[in-house]
């Protein structure tokens, strides 16, 4: 089965964070990431830009509304996803806790809807 | 004749559903992840059975018949949702492991445990694991496991059908847990089987049919567990917990139907061969060295079962446990326990003091059982005011009739007692 995981973490702490703590940071997704690649399960992934970045749109009444600002204000922000291959819902709830942001933010998992 | 024959399948099957039910649909969701589904082609073929063994007589394994006509109905509804070819690929892998399963006379393998694990997988809310372990190992329709935890039918048949929903979408797996991770996920099978169990031991007098069932259910489920994983020590101590609970079913009524506490009953009317069943369980539980919950839980019984040699409960030892089991769980129900069992080791105006102590949680405001342990406390230790407030609030939140008359028994009787002064310094 296809999973996502959704990684939650606090935009503003990671931005007053160190340069050591960042490298940190970086040397543990890398570590990760090379991991779920070797172990055959890694499907696709992201970082993304912070939610400053974020634009929404919507469409009422005919008229396009464009909005500065991500979906929802949340203590917790989007910062990224991957997409894995985990033959059920334990295995990509062990590859979750492995990830980074499980230990300072929250890391939520979705299976992918097949067709 | 005819009628006969109906009669006889209708007693079949019937027999087939109790023993086999759990069993047919574990077998069937493990292999498809489709619970609802599995439980929807068992009923459709339960319903043919009922047609077909009048008419051509009962099958060699019933069980098996039911089995090959499940499937059928399975690999039809699947086939007529999806379709597509992958959906053909899956149901062809399906089909040939039960074809094979089916061929090896008919032994179908028990998935049960299986099942289990994934009703009560953490992914699944905690507060629907015990239902749906009802509905799908035993054939509890929503209606009768509503009503037995008060919520309303309509409530319980969505709470159902969501974590049905969750252990397909998601993928959760039915499997038994690796030893490492065994633990927790234990842990929440063996609450949910005690939260069955509770339910029906919550109607003492089993006047209610269908709750008397759930503590049968539940002591059933638990010696499956027991039997399936004869190495963890703490299902033998739920099991061990649970028989000692059920051996003094008969002696928590009186002929009249009245509520006697545990310290009146008749020792007579306790059931020695599930007292036996239980201590024999409990010391193989104590054997492998691993302390928990539910092992600590019955040892309680189990030292109150001593009064059959010595007369009383050995209240020293409650103490000592209570003592553990505050720090283990955390629980108030627990903390007014080790209160009770102060009282009894170091006097009533110890055991209160060991209730002050708990007073400033407020959540106990409602606590049934911390107002009728103060009220009896109280009233031992003379302070007969108090006691008859504290009588009036725990009668005011019990539910149950008998207890309910029980207590106003014992506030009318402290307050007729001539020799009771209303004094604070008396230690009983």
């Amino acid at each position: 089965m296809k999973y996502m995981l959704l990684i939650f973490a606090n935009e503003a702490g990671q931005q007053a964070a160190s340069k050591a703590e960042v490298d940190q940071m970086m040397a543990a997704y890398g570590a990760y990431t090379q991991a779920m690649i070797k172990a055959g399960v890694m499907a696709g992934g992201d970082r993304l830009q912070p939610t400053t970045s974020a634009t929404t749109v919507r469409i009422a009444n005919g008229k396009t509304k464009v909005l500065n600002g991500p979906y929802a204000e949340t203590k917790e922000q989007l910062g990224g996803y991957y997409i894995i291959d985990a033959p059920d819902l334990d295995a990509a709830l062990s590859w979750a806790a492995r990830c980074p942001a499980a230990s300072h933010g929250v890391v939520e998992v979705r299976p992918i809807w097949t067709m | 004749m005819a009628q006969e024959d109906d009669e006889l399948a209708r007693q079949t099957a019937e027999a087939v559903a109790r023993r086999g039910y759990g069993k047919l649909v574990a077998f069937l969701a493990a292999r498809t992840s489709d619970v609802a589904g599995a439980e929807d082609a068992l009923s459709e073929a339960f319903a043919a059975a009922l047609i077909d063994w009048p008419v051509h007589g009962i099958p060699r394994n019933p069980e098996a018949w039911l089995m090959a006509v499940a499937r059928n109905r399975m690999i039809d509804a699947a086939r007529r949702r999806h379709g597509g070819e992958r959906a053909a690929d899956h149901l062809r892998l399906m089909a040939e492991e039960m074809e094979a399963s089916a061929a090896s006379q008919a032994y179908i393998p028990d998935d049960r445990l299986r099942l289990m694990f994934a009703c009560a997988h953490p992914a699944i809310d905690a507060n629907v694991r015990a239902a749906l372990i009802l509905q799908t190992i035993l054939g509890f329709d929503a209606a009768a496991i509503a009503s037995a935890f008060l919520l309303s039918p309509s409530a319980m048949s969505q709470r159902l059908v969501r974590a049905k929903n969750k252990i397909r979408q998601a993928g959760i797996p039915f499997r038994v847990p690796e030893r490492e991770e065994l633990g927790e996920r234990l842990e929440a099978v063996l609450e949910a089987i005690y939260a069955v169990f509770s339910e029906g031991w919550s109607d003492p007098a089993g006047t209610e049919l269908r709750r008397r069932n759930l503590a049968e259910e539940g002591i059933w489920l638990g010696r499956l567990v027991a039997s399936l994983l004869p190495e963890e020590p703490e299902a033998l101590g739920l099991l061990a917990l649970m028989l000692h609970a059920e051996a003094r079913r008969g002696a928590r009524r009186d002929g009249r139907g009245e509520y006697v506490p545990l310290a009146d009953q008749d020792m007579a009317l306790w059931d020695a061969k599930l007292i036996d069943e239980a201590e024999g369980l409990l010391l193989r539980a104590g054997s492998m060295g691993v302390v928990g919950r539910y092992q600590l839980e019955a040892a309680v019984q189990s030292a109150h079962v001593v009064r059959r040699r010595t007369g009383r409960s050995d209240w020293a030892a409650i103490e000592q446990i209570y003592d553990v089991l505050a720090v283990m769980t955390n629980s108030p129900v627990v903390a007014i326990n080790r209160a009770i069992a102060i009282a009894e080791t170091r006097g009533p105006a110890a055991g209160l003091a060991a209730l002050d102590a708990l007073a400033l949680d407020a959540q106990l405001a409602e606590y049934q059982s911390y107002w009728a342990a103060r009220a009896a406390l109280l009233a031992r230790n003379g302070e007969v005011e108090a006691a008859d407030q504290a009588y009036q609030l725990a009668i005011g939140l019990e539910p149950d009739p008998a207890v309910r008359r029980f207590l106003q028994r014992r506030r009318s009787e402290m307050s007729g007692r001539p020799e009771a002064r209303p004094t604070s310094d008396q230690t009983g």
